[in-house]
């Protein structure tokens, strides 16, 4: 293969563009790679940086764009095509055959048997130990992947990197599942393999890591790219500036509710592995944030205080009484209501009727007895519908013919007819269209104002900046940040979700 | 009746589809092809054979499959709560074996009755545990449990029938108002599971639980509870169903019912009911029950070929799921 000249990058991406089903996540991404350099891509969740990365190692194909390898035009149409090209994406959880061994791992779509099919064992297993000599690993390769630790495994995945001599190695969140001793092994490799030329792709949340490992970033946002500088010349706050720095839309701020007792506090509450120590309060007539990144045991949270994967340490008290919580029917009863992250899932019976759906939690009164009052539920159901103007054609449709907007509204609405004193709402407007999601703030305003304690779980700052009186930050599991209405910004709640060290990690 | 679509609120942007029109609801539904089916099943057997024109003897040919029929109408609920069980047949061998073999060695009627139906309310139970308590797929623990209560029941009778008092056989004899006893109980029971099913609470929740039983724990349905009766009401209406067979047959056999979850299986799809939960009818097995009669029978009076006619029902439960598949597939959007 002809070498380019040493000036021009290895990669030089113009006006990348990628769309899902008409949603454009990533626009007109102008990026040069340059070889023997360590370049973080950073940015909030969604904001673009795992898609780019993904386009690089073919997984997803971009919409526009081009981009050159060495100056020459590619196309990366799939992993395979990738890998012959050189580029080789690291994924954080390794995917890899856990019962073959490491050797086997190693060569895995590279080697082809004798005329008859024999495999050269014992070719592979030197080959296999000379590769991870090279990396300076002690591993046994004839040992099994099952069993070695997701830091050995992610040097199996290196050194499969090593293997089909890849020039671009894409480290998607490395360093989450690995302790600080592991972090500094794979450091330690990633320096050496950017001496020796080649280009190492980091995507991270940890700015320190960031700071101590990499030569570039670049900041992503909204699917744009928002900068690309030398890591020295920025500050930890410019970077967080820039990850966040969209402008804050003007919500209805919330109506002034009068706030009254506690309603529901959690002490110590844990869940090995998940979150740890979590302890706040919500007072009646009060919304509190929680905010956070993805998986920072947020929703484990919520899901915990409402019977479906309850903690195993730590006590719930709600409107002052100790409770425990096994299941989720007792949290019902005990006026708690959860409108679940996943609809799709936790939330729609998306063939049965909408008037069904939105009953579902409330039998008793609906079927006192035993048996189902078809006009008591009808009553019921359409006063609801008119309450939250939730369009449909007719109650007896399956709720999978709405759109989605309406199916959570009909989900809101399950909630509402059990007149909950304490309400969990976690991401309720993922996924719907922005006109749908003011009526859902001025609906949260009004459920705080009746009385009711709220807790938010938001990804999006400019929602919990408007609707809370306080906002929670989690971050790996912990709380980090209790800020109260009139300290809230959007850098302090960033700056409490983004880890930075990495000692919070030591398990 | 209010036309939802009319009221004001309701009028609604484009996002709201139209509502399917109403004949449409109701000529595409599994029950009626059933319906059609026994009509079509009933119009060839009676020009095979007059018999067929006769309601006795249509009734009476009945009696031979009440039993499952009544086993099947448990089953479809089960099903619909996107579970399944593959022992009921099995659990009718061993819990009418155990029921004969108590009255043999003490004469006490009642107390046989008491073991045969405690059995197999033990024998739902160990399933439910199985399924519901360690989280087994239920097609894989019936499977074993169907193997274990028959290997159980020749153990316990050995290849010999037991043979019970005179009294207690011959129920399908036994006529009430002209109608054999069976097809009675197993019309009330149709009445009853329809009612419940179809009016209380508990049926609407087994609903919801086949369609999505994550949601449904969500909203604060028990659905393992509820599972975990559904198995045990199928245990008891096997045993209820094994001594039933024991009336009409005489003696008891360790391969009383043998097969018998297959065509409680085949009702349970020709009705119309969703192999993989969430839909599916008391009324549509009712009528199933009727067409597989109709249909068993009329080929045994043709006497055709046993193999041909097990061919037969094997095509039939393929054609049902497959039909069955396509309604709800086009109905679902």
């Amino acid at each position: 293969m002809a070498e380019a000249a040493a000036d021009t990058p290895l990669i030089a991406a113009r006006g990348i563009s990628k769309s899902f089903a008409q949603i454009e996540v990533l626009r007109d991404v102008d990026l040069d790679l340059r070889r023997g350099e360590i370049h973080a891509l950073l940015g909030e969740n969604g904001a673009g940086k795992s898609t780019f990365a993904k386009i690089l190692a073919g997984v997803h194909r971009p919409t526009r764009g081009t981009l050159k390898l060495n100056g020459e035009p590619v196309e990366i149409p799939n992993p395979i095509v990738a890998q012959r090209l050189g580029i080789t994406l690291i994924h954080q959880e390794p995917i890899s055959f856990p019962d073959l061994s490491v050797a086997e791992n190693l060569v895995l779509g590279r080697t082809r048997g004798s005329p008859l099919g024999r495999v050269p064992w014992a070719q592979m297993t030197r080959e296999a130990r000379e590769l991870m000599d090279l990396l300076g690993v002690r591993m046994d390769v004839t040992k099994p992947m099952r069993g070695l630790s997701i830091a050995d495994q992610q040097m199996v995945e290196i050194a499969r990197a090593l293997a089909s001599d890849s020039r671009l190695i894409i480290m998607d969140e490395p360093t989450a599942p690995l302790t600080p001793k592991e972090v500094d092994t794979l450091f330690a490799i990633a320096r050496r393999l950017r001496d020796e030329g080649r280009t190492i792709v980091f995507i991270s949340h940890r700015l320190e890591e960031v700071r101590a490992l990499c030569d570039r970033v670049t900041v992503f946002r909204d699917g744009n790219k928002i900068a690309t500088e030398e890591i020295g010349k920025l500050t930890d706050a410019d970077i967080i500036r820039l990850m966040i720095g969209r402008p804050l839309r003007e919500y209805m701020h919330k109506s002034r509710a009068e706030i009254g007792e506690v309603a529901l506090k959690v002490e110590n509450l844990t869940l090995p592995g998940t979150f740890r120590d979590v302890s706040f309060e919500v007072k009646k007539g009060e919304i509190v944030g929680l905010g956070g990144l993805v998986g920072a045991g947020r929703t484990d949270v919520a899901r915990a205080i409402f019977g479906v994967a309850p903690a195993t340490s730590g006590t719930v008290s709600i409107n002052g009484r100790p409770v425990d919580i096994r299941e989720p029917s007792q949290a019902i009863a005990l006026g708690l209501a959860y409108v679940s992250e996943d609809r799709a899932v936790s939330g729609i019976f998306r063939t049965l009727s909408v008037e069904e759906n939105i009953t579902a939690a409330i039998p008793r009164k609906i079927a006192p007895g035993g048996i189902i009052r078809g006009a008591l539920e009808k009553a019921l159901a359409s006063e609801s519908v008119r309450k939250l103007r939730i369009r449909l054609a007719s109650l007896r449709q399956p709720i999978g013919e709405l759109s989605g907007g309406n199916q959570q509204k009909a989900i809101l609405a399950r909630w509402l007819l059990t007149d909950p004193s304490v309400l969990i709402l976690d991401e309720p407007t993922r996924g719907i269209d922005i006109g749908v999601k003011a009526e859902f703030y001025e609906m949260i305003g009004e459920l705080a104002a009746g009385g009711r304690a709220i807790l938010l779980i938001s990804s999006e700052l400019p929602e919990l900046l408007a609707l809370c009186d306080r906002v929670l930050v989690m971050s790996e599991g912990r709380l980090t940040a209790n800020i109260a209405r009139a300290d809230a910004t959007q850098e302090a709640i960033m700056s409490a979700a983004v880890p930075r060290s990495t000692q919070a990690v030591a398990a | 009746m209010t036309d939802q679509t009319s009221t004001p609120t309701a009028v609604s942007a484009l996002d709201a589809a139209p509502p399917r029109p109403r004949w449409q609801v109701i000529l595409i539904r599994p029950e009626t092809m059933t319906f059609v089916l026994l009509v079509l099943a009933f119009i060839v057997s009676s020009s095979i054979s007059p018999y067929f024109l006769d309601i006795n003897y249509i009734l009476s040919s009945f009696t031979l499959y009440a039993e499952f029929s009544i086993v099947a109408l448990v089953l479809t609920m089960v099903i619909i709560a996107g579970e399944i069980d593959l022992s009921p047949a099995a659990n009718m061998a061993l819990s009418a074996c155990l029921f004969a073999w108590t009255y043999q060695a003490t004469q006490s009627m009642p107390l046989a009755i008491l073991v045969g139906l405690g059995a197999g309310i033990a024998m739902g139970a160990f399933n439910a545990v199985l399924v519901i308590g360690m989280q087994l797929p239920s097609i894989i623990v019936t499977i074993g449990t169907l193997t274990l209560y028959r290997g159980l029941a020749q153990i316990i009778a050995g290849d010999q029938s037991i043979r019970l008092p005179d009294y207690f056989i011959g129920i399908n004899n036994d006529l009430w108002l002209g109608v054999p006893v069976p097809v009675i109980i197993f019309v009330v029971v149709t009445i009853a599971l329809a009612f419940f099913l179809g009016a209380t609470i508990w049926g609407r929740q087994i609903y919801q639980i086949g369609t999505n039983e994550v949601a449904a724990q969500h909203a604060g349905i028990r659905a393992r509870r509820i599972k975990f009766m559904l198995f045990l009401a199928m245990g008891f209406a096997s045993a209820v169903a094994g001594m039933m067979t024991a009336s009409r047959l005489g003696s008891v056999r360790y391969d009383l019912g043998l097969g018998g979850e297959l065509q409680m299986v085949l009702m349970a799809m020709l009705g119309g009911t969703y192999i993989f939960g969430g839909r599916g009818t008391i009324l549509g097995t009712f009528l199933a029950a009727w067409l597989l009669s109709v249909i068993s029978t009329g080929m045994l009076t043709a006497q055709w070929l046993p193999a041909t006619q097990l061919c037969v029902l094997g095509l039939l439960l393929i054609i049902s799921i497959v039909a069955t598949n396509l309604i709800y597939s086009r109905t679902q959007r």
